[in-house]
């Protein structure tokens, strides 16, 4: 008896919504869900590859304890109720001895995140954190320093742009399959789309501008962008004269900032920068400077990412068709959106952050993300206090933070590694207890509120038993919680049920989303009126662009420009991206999309590669300051001098993920840990590496 | 030739191989056959501008399919009914001859089967009043299946818009 049962995707993190044909307890087919405008149908490669995932051997199928060495690949098998007893006794007698903010938990930011930060909170540990400061900390806190909102609060109107400008966001292969959608159709409908990046990506080959820019040289081009259009009066006055707060400290500040004294810095022409803002001017406001997704590549990130935000609202493209917006919540229409865990009367922690986030240390990164490559400096100097266990739920820290040797070495310091995974990452094979957590698939999940023009909640849906001896995050959680006294949090036994809790009082039933897996709050798209309508959450109320946030912490809105190192004669700036075929470091090891992407190659330029004697295909070793290891060369004319390039999330060190084991390097070995202090992303771009034939 | 056509919209291509895991995944293929093929030619520089190529490979479903002509068993067969060029795998003994026979590698091996394996456009699919897996999950939607006259004039409407004089 085949049955279709509505879902979200979770191959990555975009969580796109999928129909799941089952037959018999099997999937037999996943496509994307022909309810939404913009799937209709559609999959990525990842979201096509699930039922690889779900039928995998290779996949965590039960509880493990470590018996040899961390890292010796020495397990046995467990029961749960053992696994779970030995968890929270340890976490008990380490509590005990040391606080409880001596515990860390980190995750990929999900749908249970509210089960995980309730987990903490009971626990009386102040140590959430997500990964999400790893790919765009900076982005968020330059998004609150001018608006007052998160970036996970602003959208674009790709599909009715007519000019889309790209710094690097490769949105034809980090696909997320609507904005890819949105985009072709803008770009069918006549938009323009401009990409600038020191590598030629897919994204590159289909833009009707594109520019090899000098890695590391986007603000240079930012403030002479913004130089022009001031000097030749090319924004969209009244709303800068409504909305903007701190023109003329901008003013003042680009005006050294020419496209002459930029073209050496970026190796763009100066004409072009001018021609550029002369033609985007014209379709101003349905214009969109991409703020990014990933914003993680250098210490001055934040300004990087702030000089987008303000060419967008020089154009006036804030709250326009074609332009940014701001996503909607339920409450403007005065409804109620799901409840979370995190709204019971929890204990506050009592002590600040392992990474400081917060103190005037740290002031301005999100709290609620926290700083993840804080992690190996907090437990390596015990500053600020000594950090004994650390739970990693679908995050693995060893090719996620810079620098995998320091990370190592911090873990070697706790008593305890939890991980919650799907496969042997690099961390469960590093933790002292593996919880094996059951795949999208064979689980429901919380509530996604789905915030946006529209208003919506989507529903992960189990679709088929686990295949193996598995649970959901929120219920291992749950059951370690029980053991450790603090069971009242979590009122619900199935994830049905924790989903009829978060539902309560919102006016939608479980079975509202039985037909095509979400519900819509509005079928009208809500639009601020934007000559007085729009609500900012800065101070004024306007776009600081003069920010009290940035001031008010001791740093300057604008700090004269200050060009990045270039690398010595024999060095290369290491850059690193994404594919279509790969999420992050958790796919390497599915068989079909192995078989497609198997490794990472390493991207060098063909002048540069012909000095070194090296030769496409050749195997090259990799050497920056804190690490080194081996690859294949890929030889081309598409890539900056300056600049090697490789995808992120090869070399996994597991033993038992065979497939993708030692297979190409991983980026993480090489980068060193360093951050922009100021908005919080660790600058992934700021590490010079030397190449030699191997 | 079969009486449906499937046209790659190459212009909304974006090379990301999702149909080619589509189409594994629902014929349950092991790893090494692959029905469907997106090849990638390029980048290289047209003009001031980088492009490439990415080209969609199924089976052409011949109207007098070499690869047929060549089976000495019968496996590979032509359906009377729409033309769909498919392999009857009881019948398939695993010699090859078609691999050899086809201009354009359409035949694939599978060696967990020791068989050949090929595209039939999901037959089973197209009974049931559906597209083939290729062009259902396609991400971009430039995979178009139908019959020729129901496939959207997209390169001509493109063109045009490209070319339009207002006089």
């Amino acid at each position: 008896m085949k049955k279709d049962v509505y879902s979200l995707c979770f191959m990555c993190s975009v969580r796109c919504p999928i129909k799941v044909t089952t037959e018999n307890g099997q999937v037999r087919w996943i496509e994307g869900s022909p309810h939404v405008p913009g799937i209709e149908g559609s999959l990525c490669p990842r979201g096509a590859a699930g039922i690889a995932l779900l039928n995998d051997s290779e996949r965590l199928q039960t509880p493990l304890l470590r018996t040899g060495s961390r890292g010796s690949g020495s397990w046995r098998e467990a029961s749960w109720d053992e696994a779970l007893d030995f968890v929270a006794d340890k976490l008990k007698a380490i509590i005990a001895e040391h606080g409880a903010y001596s515990v860390l938990l980190g995750e990929r930011t999900n749908l249970s995140t509210h089960v995980s930060k309730t987990f903490m909170r009971a626990i009386q540990s102040p140590n959430h954190f997500t990964h999400d400061a790893l790919c765009k900390g900076s982005v968020n806190t330059a998004c609150r320093s001018l608006f007052g909102h998160t970036d996970a609060q602003i959208g674009t109107d790709l599909k009715n742009s007519k000019h889309i400008i790209l710094y690097g966001r490769n949105l034809f292969e980090a696909i997320e399959v609507k904005a890819v959608n949105a985009l072709l159709e803008a770009m069918e409908k006549g938009a323009k789309v401009t990409y600038i990046d020191p590598r030629v990506s897919v994204t590159a080959t289909k833009a009707d501008r594109y520019w090899m820019i000098r890695p590391g040289a986007d603000l240079a081009l930012n403030y002479a962008l913004i130089h022009v259009i001031l000097k030749e009066r090319l924004y969209d006055a009244a709303f800068v004269d409504r909305w903007v707060l701190g023109l003329a400290r901008l003013e003042d500040f680009v005006r050294p900032y020419t496209p002459e004294w930029a073209e050496a810095e970026t190796g763009i022409p100066a004409e072009e920068m001018v021609a550029l803002v002369r033609e985007v001017s014209r379709d101003k406001p349905a214009v969109i400077f991409h703020m990014g997704y990933r914003g993680a590549s250098y210490t001055n990130e934040i300004y990087l990412r702030r000089s987008i935000l303000m060419l967008n609202t020089l154009m006036g493209s804030i709250e326009a068709q074609g332009g940014l917006f701001f996503k909607k919540g339920p409450g403007e229409v005065g409804r109620k959106a799901a409840r979370k865990l995190t709204e019971q009367d929890l204990p506050k922690p009592a002590m600040p952050r392992f990474d400081k986030v917060g103190t005037a240390e740290f002031p301005l990164p999100d709290a609620n993300h926290g700083v993840a490559q804080m992690l190996p400096h907090a437990i390596l100097n015990e500053d600020p206090y000594p950090i004994k266990a650390f739970i990693a739920n679908r995050f693995d820290p060893l090719m996620s933070i810079p620098d995998s040797n320091l990370t190592r070495q911090a873990l070697d310091k706790l008593e305890l590694i939890v991980s919650i995974d799907i496969n042997f990452s690099d961390i469960a094979w590093y933790a002292d207890v593996v919880l094996p957590e059951s795949i999208y698939l064979e689980r429901t999940d919380c509530v996604q509120q789905a915030d946006g023009l529209k208003p919506q909640m989507f529903l992960r849906s189990q679709a088929v038993a686990p295949r193996y001896d598995t649970k959901p995050a929120s219920i291992i959680l749950k059951r370690i919680a029980e053991r450790m006294g603090i069971g009242k949090y979590f009122p619900f036994e199935t994830m049905e049920e924790l989903v009829e809790w978060q539902l309560e009082g919102t006016g939608f039933t479980v079975e509202d989303f039985a037909a095509k897996g979400f519900v819509s709050y509005t079928n009208q798209q809500i639009f601020w009126e934007r000559k007085e309508g729009l609500k900012f959450k800065t101070p004024s109320g306007k776009i600081e662009f003069v920010s009290s946030l940035l001031e008010g912490a001791g740093f300057a809105s604008f700090p004269p420009y200050e060009p990045l190192p270039r690398p010595a004669e024999e060095n290369f700036r290491l850059t690193v991206g994404r594919c279509a075929i790969h999420t992050h470091v958790s796919t390497q090891n599915n068989p079909y999309l192995k078989e497609i992407t198997p490794e990472n190659v390493l991207w060098i330029n063909s002048t540069r590669a012909a000095q070194l004697g090296i030769s496409n295909g050749m195997r090259v070793e990799v050497t920056s300051p804190r690490g080194a290891g081996f690859i294949r060369a890929f030889v081309t004319d598409y890539i900056h001098p300056d600049a090697v390039f490789m995808l992120h999330g090869f070399g996994h060190d597991a033993r038992m993920a065979t497939r993708c084991f030692h297979q190409g390097l991983s980026d993480s070995v090489l980068a060193a840990n360093i951050s922009d202090r100021i908005g919080g992303s660790p600058a992934l771009h700021d590490t010079f590496v030397s190449v030699k034939a191997a | 030739m079969s009486v449906y056509y499937l046209f790659q919209d190459a212009g909304k291509c974006i090379g990301c191989h999702s149909c080619e895991v589509a189409c594994k995944s629902n014929k349950g293929l092991p790893v090494g056959p692959r029905l469907c093929q997106v090849i990638t030619v390029g980048p290289k520089m047209v003009g001031d501008l980088p492009r490439a190529a990415y080209t969609f490979m199924p089976c052409f479903h011949c109207e007098n399919p070499w690869c047929v002509a060549a089976c000495p068993t019968g496996a590979m067969q032509k359906r009377e009914k729409d033309g769909i060029v498919f392999v009857e795998e009881s019948l398939c003994v695993g010699c090859k001859s078609c691999m050899s026979a086809c201009p354009w590698g359409a035949p694939q091996w599978s060696a967990e089967a020791r068989k050949v394996v090929k595209c039939d456009y999901c037959k089973d699919r197209v009974d049931d009043g559906l597209k083939p897996a290729c062009a259902t999950v396609c991400t971009s939607h430039c995979l178009h299946f139908g019959k020729p006259e129901e496939i959207p004039p997209v390169r001509r409407e493109r063109y045009a818009k490209a070319m339009a004089i207002f006089e």
